[in-house]
């Protein structure tokens, strides 16, 4: 099966329409694509957030993306895999990362979105910086988030 | 060998990567910390919680016990909040 990877870190906007005809390409194969945006929020725990800069480490984010990306098309049959990043300053309700899985059948696509994202928000190497009104302060790590990687984990 | 700094341990450090050589005594990453945090006000500031530094050698995340002989590049940085 073709499993065709895209994966991409980039400043500028993603659209979500193009990406996913991109990788349907006029296949026929594909009977289901997950799509999962992670966007900027105004608000985290109540605080307002005026704006988001993302750092990457450049070389190991992709690698590091790449290796779950592998494992996802190994624990599932995959008919095509986007992982779009995007670093820089983000206003509240823009774009920040794009994952999109396709399969022959949607159970497959909705867990590799999910394991994903769980994998981007624990290992992948980008770190949050939060603007609010009582200054700017990078974002801690959530213990939640690495309980929802932590249950991907084979026995 | 090159260094690099992520995120806060990078603004603490006060540079973003540099070519640093210590002693043949520092073998892991743990003691390659500890050299660090002796260099000076700023590194054992951005080193003063050992237990929170992350650490990749050569673009792959490690542990605190790997061996850093042969390491092109050592990157250190704080727990990653991306996605």
């Amino acid at each position: 099966m073709t499993c065709p990877v895209t994966i991409r870190i980039q400043e500028g906007d993603f659209d979500i329409a193009r990406e996913i005809a991109l990788l349907t390409n006029s296949r026929t194969d594909i009977g289901a694509i997950v799509s999962f945006s992670g966007i900027c929020r105004a608000d985290e725990d109540s605080a307002k957030i005026a704006a988001l800069t993302l750092e990457h480490y450049p070389g190991m984010a992709e690698e590091e993306i790449g290796r779950h990306v592998d494992e996802a098309t190994s624990r599932w049959p995959l008919n095509g895999v986007t992982v779009i990043h995007r670093v820089g300053r983000f206003m509240p309700g823009q774009n920040i990362v794009l994952v999109l899985t396709a399969s022959q059948h949607r159970q497959a696509a909705f867990q590799a979105a999910e394991f994903l994202m769980d994998y981007l928000k624990t290992s992948a190497p980008f770190w949050k910086k939060e603007e609010s009104a009582t200054g700017t302060g990078w974002v801690e790590a959530h213990a939640r988030d690495d309980e929802a990687a932590a249950r991907w984990t084979k026995s | 060998m090159k260094v690099k700094y992520f995120a806060w341990v990078r603004e603490r450090v006060g540079k973003a990567e540099e070519t640093i050589e210590p002693p043949p005594n520092v073998r892991t990453v743990e003691d390659l910390i500890a050299w660090l945090s002796g260099q000076g006000e700023a590194y054992a500031y951005a080193f003063e919680k050992p237990k929170v530094i992350r650490t990749a050698i050569d673009h792959a995340h490690v542990k605190s016990d790997a061996a850093i002989a042969g390491a092109r590049e050592i990157a250190f940085f704080p727990p990653m909040t991306g996605g």
